[in-house]
């Protein structure tokens, strides 16, 4: 137990670090904002785009939407990071971890405001097209303010879950939380460095996944 | 057409202009025949009400007059406008009809005002000040002028479908089509809603109305419009579609509609 | 473009690591096979756990869980192999990855399985019990071939999560599908291998994927 304590939770030795710390955490925020507000509003214009009904276009969201389901994160984050060079196109390792995670985010939530544009019942339509709005229209004033009320818990769901895979970004060296707090454990060789790690991630992340937990019991409820 | 044209430049009211022309109507979901050649006129002014029993595709004609079906073949006219043109507007178009629901399809993101003025504002054109004092003239004339800023979840089913009727009326269109306005209400509501529409008759609006309110059809209706399977078994005056000089088959449907077996 | 299929397709130096790539997609198929019994388990005993009356339990098991949920599975993963070694624990990389994704898997199919629990009506319980089943058949016959139907989309959804995720494996030098091809990259100065294990994930995943997609649609209500 002594042991334990010794190793862990030696926070005295991590103290004069914590200018790198916190530049580590604010790295983790600022990528997981970033990636938020690209893939978010991105997923929505595609959900809007595969509405309009053309059928190659769609087939070309829905390809996209796929490959960006079906491809671990970390495998697009890499090949954004090491292959893309290759082809001319060069970034910075915290650059291509929120290119590569905002475009997984949107190609989630692309299928969820989808999903929540079917929901909305076909009468909605009806009543906006019959006082002579058009589609553009109804779909702005009436059909989306409802539809993205609909997708705020599982998008909630999933940004949280895509904040939590910037830490990724360390494999490809991106200075986050977690590639700080690594290098510190390897470079002196004290694990109290990953035990702040976790905490700051908990102290991050806890509260978002209590907070995601209360509105989805909020739509559960507003159901039945 | 002519003729009522030039009866009405003359002054000469001889006969209430065709508003609503229905020629040869048809339509079909894949193999089934929803509508089988209707043709059907409606004078300004009147009030026809279409009944039968269900997948007699009165719901379907309707929605073929503002085109939110669109008919297989045959032709539709709105006064001089031909509904059924490919080069119609067809915002423009529907600015010109308003429509009830049997859904009632209330904005539950808006206000019982909101739901009213949104196409003023949006496709009239209106200022919000403007729009909100028509929609406020429009909800008091159903009744509901102390109910403009509840949300259709705080008001009851008759008053949404009231909302619902002055959200079509705050157009003013030249005519009103009913979808079955009441068929979704809790029966002690109903009324409230057929008093509006009553009202609405005698002030002279054009109204075609779908429904299956036997007694408030023969009341109100002008004409009765009796459809089976696609097609027009029988038209006239409540008295002669519904009395002694029914067609047998409308006699069994009002006796099962009677004995609740409908 | 013969310049993009030679750098990012090529077909000569696929040829020669392929025999990498395969071991990759061993060693990522054992991971997975490994870690997905241990997290479903794992997950189906919290939320029976759950589901026993007993207040102060619940939320004890539901603090572990989100703790779970909010801790990043590289997180997680870093902490056992690299931080456990200090008190004496030393994993493998297989055994580290299989730890870490199974505990970060499971307490997300404790949710699914907490929700699908509790979504089987009171009613279904009460109605069978009154017919004089033990709780066992209770369960067995009734709430969880119910349950089971209802969450059916989201624990597909899960497993493919939990296969991609072995991905991660690689930043502990796990030799998985994605280090492999990290690895033949380095080696051919091409990025083909990657492009190669991107595809080779598609191949496998995108018919789960559709199945999902599909097991959703039917049960959206049709308005």
């Amino acid at each position: 137990m002594h042991a334990l304590l010794r190793h862990f939770f030696y926070f005295s030795s991590v103290l004069p670090h914590w200018r790198a710390i916190l530049d580590g955490f604010l790295l983790t925020v600022e990528m997981s904002v970033l990636t938020i507000l690209v893939g978010i509003p991105l997923g929505l214009v595609l959900a809007v785009i595969r509405l309009l009904g053309v059928k190659a276009v769609n087939l070309l969201v829905m390809i996209y939407v796929d490959v960006f389901r079906a491809v671990p994160q970390l495998v697009i984050i890499v090949i954004f990071y090491f292959a893309l060079p290759y082809g001319g196109i060069s970034m910075g390792p915290a650059t291509a971890t929120v290119a590569a995670l905002s475009l997984v985010l949107a190609a989630l939530a692309e299928e969820i405001f989808w999903a929540s544009i079917g929901a909305v019942p076909k009468g909605q339509w009806d009543a906006g097209r019959s006082t002579g709005l058009g589609f553009l229209s109804t779909l702005r004033y009436i059909i989306l303010p409802q539809a993205i009320r609909m997708s705020v818990p599982p998008l909630t769901n999933r940004a949280i879950g895509i904040s939590k895979s910037t830490t990724l970004g360390s494999v490809v060296a991106a200075p986050e939380l977690l590639n700080i707090t690594g290098s510190l454990q390897s470079n002196t060789a004290n694990p109290s460095f990953l035990t702040v790690g976790a905490l700051l991630f908990i102290l991050l992340f806890l509260p978002l996944v209590r907070w995601s937990r209360w509105l989805e019991g909020q739509m559960q409820q507003r159901k039945v | 057409m002519t003729e009522a044209a030039v009866s009405a430049e003359s002054g000469v009211d001889q006969r209430k202009k065709d508003l609503v022309i229905i020629r040869d109507l048809r339509k079909n979901y894949a193999a089934l025949e929803v509508l089988r050649g209707i043709n059907l006129t409606v004078r300004q002014g009147e009030a026809v009400v279409l009944v039968g029993p269900s997948g007699s595709g009165k719901s379907t004609c309707l929605r073929c007059i503002n085109r939110l079906e669109d008919p297989a073949s045959g032709q539709i006219f709105l006064g001089d406008t031909e509904v059924t043109s490919r080069h119609i507007d067809l915002n423009r178009l529907r600015q010109r009809i308003g429509m009830v629901f049997q859904g009632i399809n209330l904005y539950p993101h808006l206000t019982a005002l909101e739901n009213v003025t949104l196409a003023l504002r949006k496709v009239v054109g209106l200022s919000r000040h403007a729009a909100n004092e028509k929609g406020k003239h429009f909800l008091s004339i159903v009744g509901l002028a102390d109910r403009f800023d509840f949300y259709p979840s705080q008001l009851s089913g008759g008053q949404q479908q009231r909302v619902g009727i002055a959200r079509a009326l705050a157009l003013e269109p030249e005519v009103m089509l009913f979808d079955e306005p009441t068929s979704s209400l809790d029966p002690e509501l109903v009324g409230e809603v057929l008093n509006v529409m009553k009202r609405m008759r005698e002030s002279g609006m054009t109204m075609v109305v779908v429904t299956h309110e036997m007694q408030f059809a023969g009341e109100m209706a002008d004409r009765v419009v009796f459809m089976e399977q696609g097609a027009i078994l029988q038209e006239g005056r409540a008295e002669e579609v519904f009395g002694a000089s029914a067609h047998p088959r409308i006699r069994d449907f009002l006796q099962r509609v009677k004995t609740g077996g409908y | 473009m013969p310049d993009f299929v030679s750098t990012f397709l090529n077909w000569h130096v696929l040829i020669t690591v392929w025999p990498l790539l395969a071991e990759g997609v061993g060693t990522t198929l054992a991971l997975a096979t490994l870690s997905l019994p241990i997290a479903i388990c794992g997950g189906l005993l919290l939320a029976v756990l759950h589901g026993l009356e007993s207040q102060p339990l619940r939320s004890l098991l539901i603090v572990y869980i989100d703790l779970l949920r909010a801790i990043p599975p590289l997180v997680l993963l870093i902490f056992i192999f690299y931080g456990l070694p200090f008190v004496g624990i030393e994993l493998g990389p297989i055994t580290a990855a299989t730890l870490a994704l199974a505990m970060n898997g499971s307490s997300f199919f404790a949710e699914i399985f907490r929700a699908g629990l509790e979504g089987v009506p009171r009613g279904l319980r009460e109605a069978a019990r009154s017919t004089g089943l033990t709780w066992w058949q209770t369960m067995a016959s009734v709430v969880i071939p119910i349950g089971v139907k209802a969450i059916l989309p989201d624990l597909v959804s899960n497993t493919i999560e939990l296969f991609k995720e072995t991905s991660i494996a690689s930043a502990v030098a796990l030799q998985e599908l994605l280090r492999s091809a990290e690895i033949a990259q380095g080696i051919t100065y091409n990025p083909t291998p990657l492009i190669a294990a991107a595809i080779i994930y598609l191949a496998t995943l995108w018919p789960f994927v559709r199945l999902v997609s599909r097991i959703q649609k039917c049960s959206l209500p049709i308005s």
